[in-house]
């Protein structure tokens, strides 16, 4: 049994990240099983008019493959997906992503709390949420949400962040599980790759 | 913040304003329909339940209802690559067949896109060559799309997104500026017929050469998508174009077959076959 004593219930993982969270991301998608048997939904800011070079870059330094989803399409096992510059993206009920031009929601399209609270929404208990590195509050609400549902919750340690309004919106407004170093939630995501896989 | 509304109470409200106003938001794909309802929560401040009250009891209180629930958050020249791409590939080969041709702007919006077009083919020379149809469900929005005023602070935008599709000029010979707002030159909606037209309970439209109805389907559920596609396959002429939004796809719609893409990083349609 390893130190986070993990179910084999989850079906997701989301993560939402702002300023600083890149070169946490790379690590994370550079230290992953390609195997890994989970979807992993990725919900970060990012420039609004650069539709290229973010989901590429990230491909090249991941051992799984990254796709920005488009509107309907399927949530598959073991994918990597990102939320397309200038939209929202939300997780439909029927496990399938929905892209929106709505209002910004705080100052960001796409906004991390959207993705998290409708993918909280969808996978309710057997969902992992993890909030890195950023300079405004959004995300906060969004693992509200997933706590809310009995999803588990991480958010990068505050110490760690390269600004750490984010995570510390998140630990204020709701239970955080874990609050974990980058290296830790790699550790974690391992962990819950053998379980998953068990 | 996003309110958490249950599933029976939107329902409830698709039911009512259905029956009360005729407009059927049935198909609307859920979670961001659900977000617009919390969203007018939040700007009446008012409960579900006081939600439920109006619409079922005030029948003037579906316009305002309408204009909350649709989305209108748009910019001129939207995805500049796919303007460059209309003026350099898709407007030229309509040219090579036919001297006049039709655009039907679906769900015009505030009318940015609309604007956007016609800029774009007074560039090409060819605006009166060109006969356009602007649609909304929302005849609030529509005056909104005639009248042309824009925010001066949206237009920085637009006036970025101009640079990138590489304009001839500036957008500022296109408006004027009165009262904080930039008041666009009617001159270029001179061939341009602003219509309300409901895409789901609409009938079918006039035969067009190429329709734009981009990040509108969205916000549709897949049925409703399809429906919405047979209406446009029908309203386009053989060999017609459509343009969607950069991240939809036809891939799982019925009528796929009968388009094949000639943009698929634009996401502009051919229709192939009748």
């Amino acid at each position: 049994m390893g130190r986070f004593n993990l179910s084999n219930s989850y079906q997701a993982v989301v993560i939402g990240g702002s300023a600083g969270s890149f070169q946490g991301i790379v690590k994370i998608l550079e230290n992953i099983d390609p195997e890994f048997p989970l979807p992993i939904i990725l919900s970060l800011h990012r420039l609004k008019h650069v539709r290229h070079g973010f989901v590429e870059a990230l491909s090249i330094k991941s051992n799984k493959l990254v796709i920005e989803p488009y509107d309907k399409e399927n949530i598959r096992k073991g994918t990597v997906y990102l939320a397309p510059a200038n939209y929202h993206m939300s997780v439909e009920l029927g496990k399938y992503f929905s892209l929106t031009t709505e209002e910004m929601m705080n100052n960001s399209r796409p906004a991390i709390d959207i993705t998290l609270c409708t993918t909280a929404f969808a996978y309710r208990s057997k969902l992992v949420g993890i909030l890195l590195s950023g300079a405004n509050k959004d995300g906060g609400y969004g693992m509200k949400c997933i706590a809310d549902k009995g999803g588990l919750t991480i958010v990068q340690d505050p110490d760690e962040c390269m600004i750490d309004t984010m995570p510390k919106a998140a630990l204020s407004m709701t239970n955080i599980d874990h609050v974990l170093k980058i290296q830790e939630i790699i550790d974690f995501l391992n962990e819950l790759n053998k379980v998953c896989k068990s | 913040m996003i309110r958490d509304i249950e599933i029976a109470d939107l329902k409830k409200i698709t039911e009512i304003v259905k029956r009360k106003h005729d407009y059927d938001f049935t198909n609307y794909a859920m979670s961001s329909f659900k977000r617009r309802i919390s969203r007018i929560l939040e700007l009446y401040n008012i409960s579900i339940e006081k939600l439920v009250s109006r619409l079922e009891n005030e029948s003037a209180f579906g316009e305002e209802f309408l204009t909350e629930i649709t989305v209108n958050v748009t910019e001129m020249f939207r995805d500049p690559s796919f303007w460059d791409t209309l003026r350099e590939e898709i407007i030229p080969s309509i040219l090579v067949n036919h001297d006049t041709f039709k655009i039907w702007h679906a769900g015009c919006s505030s009318g940015e896109e609309v604007y956007s077009m016609t800029i774009l083919l007074h560039e090409m020379g060819i605006l009166d060559k060109v006969t356009s149809f602007a649609t909304d469900i929302d005849p609030l929005i529509l005056n909104r799309a005639q009248a042309g005023e824009y925010h001066l602070k949206n237009m920085e935008l637009n006036e970025k997104n101009y640079i990138r599709f590489k304009g001839q000029t500036s957008l500022k010979d296109y408006y004027t500026e009165k009262n904080g707002k930039a008041v666009m030159d009617k001159s270029l909606i001179r061939n341009v017929q602003f219509k309300k037209h409901d895409l789901v309970n609409g009938n079918l439209f006039n035969k067009v050469d190429l329709i734009l109805c981009r990040n509108v389907m969205i916000y549709f559920n897949q049925s409703l998508q399809n429906t919405v596609l047979k209406k446009f396959h029908e309203s386009l002429f053989k060999y017609g174009y459509l343009a969607i939004g950069s991240k939809e796809s036809l891939i799982w719609c019925d009528i796929a077959s009968k388009f094949i893409i000639v943009s698929n990083e634009e996401k502009v349609y051919r229709k192939l076959r009748d």
